[in-house]
C-alpha cells in the first residue's frame, strides 16, 4: 500500500504479532470493501455499518485477549467478529442473510453472534449493550472465573443513561469489564462536541472511580498496549474506561453520505493520511520485518479469503421458511 | 395443607429454587438488607449471602440489562422490580435484549431470566404507581408472561418461571401479597400456559387473571344469589394464552365477560375476545363484554379511584347484560 504518513517510532513488540495484526487489519479492510460492493449490488440489505478506518481498535484490543474472554459490541462489529476468530465466510453469509451465516440469517449486519467464540453480539440500540457487558462480567465473577469482558461502543453512547448506570454498578461491584469507547467523533451526522458537555470521554472514568486512558486509535500497537493494561486490571476486578480516538473513513452506514453537511471532504482526506494500516505497513518495512512484496502477498492472501467468503455467501441457501418461527422461544 | 400468604408462597419459591440451583440469584432494589420492599425476599440474604441476593442502586435499565448479560453468561437471574411501574425504565432491556437474544443469535443464546414484581393498582397511589402493564408486556414475541392470583399459583408459577429457559415476566398483584391460601407442601410446579377454572358454572364465563380473579369470584357469588351460575376461568398465563381453556368454557356457557385491571384500549380482554370470535363465533349467544379500568390515569381520590377500578358490581352488571337479564 502507498503511504504519506510519518513512520512511528520502532517498538519492541514481536514481529510475528505485528505481522498478525497487519493481516487482521487488512482482512477487515478488504472484507468491508467487499461488503460495500455487495451492498451496492443489493446483496446486503438494511443497515450496514462499516469499520473502515477503525481497524486498529478491534485488532489491537483482540490481540490482548484470551480466546475465552467475552467481546460484545454495538452494531459496527464486523471487524471485531473477524478478529475474534469468526470466519469471513460465516460473517459475510450473515450479511447476505443466508442460512450459513453466523446467526442463521436472522440477525444480519447488526447482530453477529458466535457463542462458542464468546462473541456475544452486535447490538442495535445505542448504549443498550453496556449493561449486558457488565452482566457477562458479573457472571464471570459469580463463577469465580478469570476471564474478562470487553465492551466496544461509540462515543455517542456516552450521552445515554445506560452508560452511566453501568459504569457505576461495574465499579461498585468490581467487575472484570473493559469499556472500550471508539471515539470516531461523530454520532451519525452529529459531531460529539455539539452534543456533549464533556468532550474527553475518559473524564467520565473519574465520576465512577475507575481507571481511564486515552489512546491513539490509529496506532494498533498503542491500542494493544493500552488494552493489555486494561485487561490486567480487569482480571483483578478493576474496570477501565478506555477512550480510543479513531475515525471512520466511510459514512455512518452504507445509506449515509461520506461527508457533506456534518464534516468536510478535506477533513476526511486529512484523517486518511493517518490510515492505521498504512502506518503499520510502513513500520514493518522500516524495521525490515516485511518488505513490500511480503505485504503485497499478505494483501493478496486476505483478498482471496474475502473473495471466497463472498462466493460462499452468494452460493449459500436462504433460511428455510420454517425458520421463521424457530428460536422465538427455547424448548 | 398449610395456609400461607401470597408473599410467603413467593418467598418459598425463591428459597427452594435457590437451594436447588446455585446459578439462580436475586437482584433488585432493597431485596437484600431491607428484606424486600414487600418482604418477598425476607431471610434470603441471611441464607444465601450477598453474592446471590444483590442490592442494586435505583437504576432499573442498568440492573435489568446486567441480569440479561448474566443470563448470557450462563446464570439464571431473578430480577425484582420494586413495581412494574418502574420497569418501564427497563423496557429496552426486556424488549430489545431479553426477548430477542435467542432469535437474533440464530438460536445460540438462550435467555433464562425472570423479571418479577408487583403490578396493577394498590390503594390511593395515584397515576404513576397504579398501572397494569400486562397487555404491553404480552405483546412481545420471545417473552412469557404470567399473573398468578392465589398463593399456590404464585409459588408454582414462579418456580416454573425460574426453571424456564426463556425470559418469563411474573406479574404479582400488589394487593395480593397479604392474601392467604392453601399451598401444598413439597414440589409445586404450575405449568406456564395453563388456565385454571377457579369456580365451575354453566350460564356465563368470567375470564380474569391476577387481582381480578377475586373480583370475578365475588361477582360469581352475587350472581349465584340471582340464580345465575358463573364459571370463573383464571388465565394465570397471559403469554402463552390457554386458548383451549377459554374455548372449552365458552362452548359450555355460550356467554363471556372478560375482566382485567388494565385499560380497555388494546387490552388483554381484546385478545381474549379475538380468540372467542375467531374460534367460538357460532357458540356465542351474546356479544362478549369487557370490564376494565376506566380509560383514565388513576386518580388519587378514594371515591374516584373506586370508580376507576373493575369491581364485582361492574362484573355482575356485564354478566346480566350478556344474559339479557337487564
Amino acid at each position: 500500500m502507498t503511504t504519506t504518513a510519518t513512520p512511528p517510532a520502532k517498538s519492541p513488540v514481536d514481529t510475528e504479532l505485528q505481522r498478525r495484526m497487519l493481516r487482521e487489519m487488512l482482512l477487515i479492510r478488504r472484507f468491508e470493501e467487499k461488503a460495500a460492493e455487495a451492498y451496492a449490488l443489493g446483496k446486503i440489505g438494511g443497515f450496514c455499518h462499516l469499520y473502515i478506518g477503525q481497524e486498529a481498535v478491534g485488532v489491537g484490543v483482540s490481540a490482548a485477549l484470551k480466546p475465552e474472554d467475552y467481546v460484545i459490541c454495538s452494531y459496527r462489529e464486523h471487524g471485531q467478529a473477524l478478529v475474534r476468530g469468526m470466519s469471513a465466510r460465516t460473517v459475510m453469509a450473515e450479511l447476505f442473510g443466508k442460512a450459513t451465516g453466523c446467526s442463521g440469517g436472522k440477525g444480519g449486519s447488526m447482530h453477529l453472534f458466535d457463542a462458542e467464540k464468546r462473541f456475544m453480539g452486535g447490538h442495535g440500540i445505542v448504549g443498550g449493550h453496556l449493561p449486558l457487558a457488565a452482566g457477562l462480567a458479573f457472571a464471570i465473577k459469580y463463577r469465580g472465573g478469570d476471564e474478562v469482558c470487553v465492551c466496544f461502543f461509540g462515543e455517542a453512547a456516552v450521552n445515554i443513561g445506560a452508560f452511566h448506570e453501568t459504569l457505576n454498578m461495574a465499579s461498585v461491584w468490581k467487575l472484570p469489564v473493559i469499556f472500550l469507547c471508539e471515539n470516531n467523533q461523530y454520532g451519525m451526522g452529529t459531531a460529539f462536541e455539539r452534543v456533549a458537555a464533556v468532550t474527553d470521554v475518559v473524564e467520565h472514568a473519574c465520576s465512577y472511580d475507575i481507571a481511564g486512558e486515552t489512546v491513539n486509535g490509529m496506532d494498533v500497537l498503542e491500542v494493544h498496549k493500552a488494552a493489555e493494561r486494561a485487561v490486567q486490571r480487569a482480571r483483578k476486578g478493576h474496570p477501565t474506561l478506555l477512550e480510543v480516538r479513531t475515525y471512520r473513513f466511510m459514512g455512518h452506514s452504507m445509506s449515509d453520505p461520506l461527508h457533506g453537511v456534518y464534516r468536510t471532504k478535506e477533513e476526511v482526506e486529512d484523517q486518511k493520511k493517518k490510515d492505521p494500516i498504512t502506518q503499520m505497513a510502513h513500520r514493518l518495512r522500516d524495521e525490515g520485518a516485511m518488505d513490500q512484496a511480503a505485504i503485497d502477498a499478505l494483501d493478496a492472501e486476505v483478498q482471496a479469503e474475502v473473495q471466497d467468503a463472498v462466493t460462499f455467501a452468494d452460493e449459500s441457501p436462504d433460511p428455510a421458511p420454517d425458520e421463521l418461527g424457530r428460536h422465538v422461544l427455547a424448548d | 395443607m398449610p395456609t400461607i400468604t401470597y408473599r410467603d408462597a413467593l418467598n418459598q419459591a425463591l428459597r427452594e429454587e435457590m437451594q436447588r440451583d446455585d446459578k439462580v440469584f436475586l437482584m433488585g432494589e432493597e431485596v437484600g438488607l431491607y428484606q424486600g420492599a414487600y418482604k418477598v425476599s425476607r431471610g434470603l440474604l441471611e441464607e444465601f449471602g450477598a453474592k446471590r441476593v444483590v442490592d442494586t442502586p435505583i437504576a432499573e435499565l442498568g440492573f435489568a440489562g446486567i441480569g440479561v448479560g448474566a443470563a448470557m453468561g450462563g446464570l439464571r437471574p431473578v430480577i425484582e422490580f420494586m413495581t412494574w411501574n418502574f420497569a418501564l425504565l427497563a423496557l429496552d432491556q426486556i424488549v430489545n435484549s431479553a426477548a430477542k437474544m435467542l432469535y437474533m443469535s440464530g438460536g445460540q443464546i438462550p435467555m433464562p431470566i425472570v423479571f418479577r414484581g408487583p403490578n396493577g393498582a394498590a390503594l390511593q397511589l395515584s397515576s404513576q404507581h397504579s398501572q397494569a402493564w400486562e397487555s404491553w408486556l404480552s405483546h412481545i414475541p420471545g417473552l412469557k408472561v404470567v399473573a398468578p392470583a392465589t398463593p399456590a399459583d404464585a409459588k408454582g408459577l414462579l418456580k416454573s418461571a425460574i426453571r424456564d429457559n426463556n425470559p418469563v415476566l411474573v406479574l404479582e398483584g400488589e394487593m395480593l401479597y397479604n392474601n392467604k391460601g392453601e399451598v401444598p407442601e413439597g414440589e409445586l410446579l404450575v405449568p406456564i400456559g395453563q388456565a385454571d377454572v377457579k369456580r365451575a358454572g354453566g350460564d356465563v364465563t368470567l375470564i380474569c387473571h391476577s387481582k381480578t380473579v377475586s373480583v370475578a369470584l365475588k361477582a360469581a357469588e352475587q350472581l349465584a344469589g340471582q340464580n345465575v351460575s358463573a364459571e370463573v376461568v383464571d388465565l394465570r398465563s397471559l403469554r402463552p394464552l390457554d386458548e383451549a381453556a377459554i374455548l372449552t368454557s365458552v362452548a359450555k356457557t355460550h356467554r363471556a365477560v372478560v375482566v382485567e385491571e388494565g385499560w380497555p384500549h388494546g387490552g388483554i380482554g381484546a385478545q381474549v375476545v379475538d380468540v372467542i370470535q375467531r374460534d367460538a363465533f357460532d357458540q356465542l349467544d351474546a356479544p362478549v363484554l369487557r370490564v376494565t379500568q376506566a380509560d383514565v390515569p388513576m386518580p388519587y381520590n378514594k371515591q374516584l379511584e373506586r370508580l376507576a377500578k373493575a369491581s364485582p358490581e361492574k362484573v355482575v352488571a356485564a354478566a346480566r347484560r350478556v344474559l339479557y337479564l337487564d
